[in-house]
């Protein structure tokens, strides 16, 4: 019989020198990461004031002064998300179908994987910061970079839920006599429609937000004139500006949520 | 011990609007150290029946006194203590899947110990003795530092058991505790249950879907339909005819008293 | 019923052809109107010198100048801080938010619960390099306002994520815990955390992941790491240079990308 008057429940690690060696580790790390911070105090006694002002300037959020550039800046955004997504999606379908193991021979595969995984590995700003030098200045490069940042995450789901498809319906069709176009129209293409519809969807919702961002380099947008408003310390447009970008992402993200309710 | 008076439970669905009486005018009395076996079709009322008791389910109208106390009607720490004299045993069990053996026991002492004791898992030495001694009464006594997601269904129902007694309640309410189960392992959950309930004098209402096996273990048996009371009696009064009023018309036979094989019965 | 020659069969109802075409016309009206604004606002003769300039780009960018490798040491070290105590700023934010959030644990589903989303969706929206441009006006440029940006930026996903997988606990271990007389805290911590620790630890990781990615380009509005040194090049128009940062920060990336897929593999 074991010792009944004490118990206390197992380590979730049971190595104990593990259990402290992770426990040291993780505090020196802590301790040297927050040593190297060189917080100027003096700098941040001012910046409350002025974060105050930006947090008070949400209560009066000032549209009108420069009405003209935000409605433009919003316009061009929206025209960016629209034509990217339209152009990524479409790059996208034939990318993902060769990016799928379950269809694609294996040279198809490694190419298209391959373009799936430059296209993930850099930042959005990056890409921005390479079009905006090739293409100039202007919405072009942000519909470029918001284009073929799509491509990749598009494709790259489209191919893992193409893999993840029921192959015995594939094999039916195929069974039929079917062409590999056939194949692909009624073996596969029915089971994957509706979620790739609600990521489309979902995508345009996540371009949106990133074309706010891309305009900071030159790629066009609202971007751009947030970016401004910041350096003049305008914080009463800058509170407006974010607002407006909170609430059409509320409006895009209620009507994706409608969307994908009735794709289901 | 127990007394149900004009428990009535209406829920406010919009989707069952035509059905939506789940417990009608129910009085029932459970004296101390009774075992009752609640019979009835899927939908009769069974589980809102003992979740009204311990109150997971709210009644519309009615009463439930424990121990000439009132249990309907209070709230926040009242409430809690009342619950903590019924000890509840669920039909899949509802361990604590990701918590070990040990913490799922000791949860049934959670309403006797503080918000920072349960926290650090200091429990008072009384409790964990106890622990230990309804493990070993079980036969799991090795498996305390297991996590309760490695358990079979037997084992696990045996943890919920353990979890429901160390809570020193003097009512246990059970749901279906055979209902996940196979028909052997069905067989010796049913024993222990009656064992256990034996040895502290518990009074218990069980919920359960097997006439045979509760005909085979229970003293009493009552039949829910449609939210009432339609029989209330030994096993022997249990006719055939009387099922056909309970379940609907079946051919019975064959589910009255059958010898002791193991039988699988409706539930699969 | 017999059948008749030349029974029609369409894939859809008249009217849904109809709304399918009417769908389609406005989209490609949208995207027409779209592309006309676009042309309105581009400069062609840059685009058609497009090839050119990336042809010449590229030329400028090898052979990459490893010698400022050694000076990369130090910002990236600043990057990864910045994701490390940016996602846990995050995570202690952002759990708080996601119970608020959560349906079944929020105190007040009429009033904290909308305030909770709303704080979640507000984080959300605004991309931590917007978090970073405000942040550095506020605070001053550094690593100070990339860890906050990055941390507020990091509660919506938290939160989000979070209060997703709290509402999605399996309620019968919660009413297990509540029969036995648990406190509402209890409950919390016995019944629902250990439901979500794994996907709480998944959430973190792959948070963590994300927050390298951002952070290594926060510098470029002035919030410290790689990305300053980014942007000084990219200013001075040092393309050796970049393509010796664009790998440091490839490499890092690949690097978090391992360590949180490996992490995730294990929990899971």
């Amino acid at each position: 019989m074991r010792d009944v008057a004490r118990w206390s429940p197992p380590p979730l690690i049971r190595n104990p020198w593990l259990r402290y060696g992770l426990y040291l580790g993780g505090a020196v790390y802590l301790a040297l990461a927050v040593g190297t911070l060189h917080i100027n105090w003096a700098r941040l006694a001012l910046g409350l004031e002025r974060g105050w002002a930006f947090v008070s300037a949400f209560g009066h959020p000032n549209i009108v002064t420069h009405w003209r550039e935000i409605e433009e800046g919003f316009i061009e955004s929206l025209t960016m998300t629209v034509v990217a997504t339209a152009a990524g999606v479409a790059i996208s379908l034939p990318v993902g179908l060769g990016a799928a193991r379950n269809l694609a021979p294996m040279p198809v595969y490694l190419l298209c994987r391959g373009i799936i995984a430059i296209s993930r590995t850099f930042p959005e700003i990056i890409v921005a910061i390479l079009f905006v030098k090739m293409f100039g200045f202007g919405p072009l490069a942000g519909v470029a970079t918001l284009a073929f940042a799509t491509i990749g995450f598009m494709a790259k789901l489209l191919a893992e839920d193409i893999e993840d498809i029921d192959a015995t319906q594939m094999e039916a069709i195929r069974a039929t006599g079917a062409s590999p176009m056939q194949i692909i129209n009624y073996g596969v293409q029915p089971q994957v429609m509706a979620r790739f519809i609600g990521l489309s969807v979902y995508r345009l919702d996540i371009n949106f937000r990133e074309s706010a961002v891309i305009g900071i380099v030159g790629a066009g947008g609202i971007g751009a004139t947030l970016n401004t408003s910041f350096e003049r310390y305008e914080f009463d447009t800058a509170a407006a500006i974010l607002l407006a970008i909170i609430g059409i992402v509320m409006a895009t993200e209620y009507a994706s949520s409608l969307i994908r309710g009735r794709l289901r | 011990m127990l007394t149900i008076a004009g428990l009535t439970k209406r829920y406010a669905g919009k989707h069952a609007a035509n059905s939506d009486l789940a417990l009608d005018n129910v009085d029932l009395v459970v004296p101390k150290g009774q075992l009752m076996a609640l019979i009835g079709p899927s939908g009769a009322g069974k589980s809102t029946l003992i979740r009204c008791v311990n109150r997971l389910v709210e009644p519309s109208a009615g009463r439930v006194v424990l121990d000439g106390s009132e249990v309907t009607g209070i709230g926040g720490g009242a409430l809690r203590r009342a619950r903590r004299r019924m000890g509840m045993i669920f039909q899949e069990y509802a361990l604590v899947e990701r918590l070990t053996v040990m913490e799922n026991v000791l949860s049934g002492r959670l309403g006797y110990v503080g918000f920072w004791a349960s926290w650090a898992r200091r429990f008072p030495a009384a409790d964990i003795a106890e622990a230990f001694r309804l493990l070993d009464r079980v036969g799991l006594l090795g498996l305390a530092d297991k996590r309760a997601d490695e358990l079979s269904g037997g084992q696990r129902q045996r943890v919920g058991i353990c979890r429901a007694l160390i809570q020193n309640p003097g009512l246990l309410l059970v749901d279906e505790p055979t209902a996940s189960l196979d028909p052997k392992t069905s067989r010796q959950i049913m024993r222990l249950l009656v064992e256990l309930c034996a040895e502290r004098d518990l009074a218990a209402i069980v919920n359960i879907h097997d006439v045979a096996l509760a005909q085979m273990f229970v003293p009493r048996i009552v039949g829910l339909r449609a939210g009432r009371v339609v029989f209330d009696g030994a096993p022997d009064a249990l006719t055939p005819d009387m099922l056909t009023t309970i379940y609907g018309e079946e051919d019975w036979s064959a589910t009255i008293r059958p010898v002791d094989d193991d039988s699988g019965d409706d539930d699969a | 019923m017999p059948i008749t020659e030349n029974k029609l069969w369409r894939r859809h109802t008249p009217a849904g052809s109809l709304i399918r075409w009417v769908g389609w016309l406005l989209a490609v009206a949208l995207l027409v109107q779209c592309w006309d604004i676009l042309n309105e606002n581009t400069i062609w003769d840059f685009v058609y010198d497009a090839p050119a300039q990336a042809a010449d780009l590229i030329g400028r960018m090898f052979p990459p100048r490893w010698s400022v490798l050694p000076s990369l040491w130090s910002p990236l070290w600043d990057t990864i801080n910045m994701a490390t105590l940016g996602t846990l700023l995050g995570v202690l934010l952002g759990t708080p938010v996601a119970f608020l959030a959560a349906r079944n644990t929020t105190p007040s589903a009429a009033f904290i619960r909308p305030l909770a989303l709303t704080v979640i969706v507000s984080s959300r929206s605004i991309n931590a390099l917007i978090w970073a441009l405000l942040l550095v006006t506020v605070l001053g440029p550094g690593v100070l306002a990339g860890i906050v940006a990055i941390g507020l930026r990091s509660i919506g996903f938290v939160g989000k994520l979070l209060y997703e997988a709290i509402e999605e606990v399996d309620n019968k271990q919660v009413e297990a815990i509540e029969a036995t007389g648990a406190t509402g805290p209890q409950r919390l911590i016995y019944a629902i955390v250990p439901q979500i620790m794994p996907a709480f630890a998944g959430i973190v990781v792959y948070r963590w992941d994300i927050n390298i990615r951002e952070s290594a380009v926060l510098g470029l509005v002035g919030a410290g790491g790689i990305g300053l040194q980014l942007n000084a090049s990219v200013s001075r128009l040092a393309w050796p240079e970049v393509t010796v940062i664009f790998a440091a920060i490839l490499v890092t990336v690949f690097i978090s990308e391992w360590v949180s897929a490996q992490v995730r593999q294990r929990i899971i």
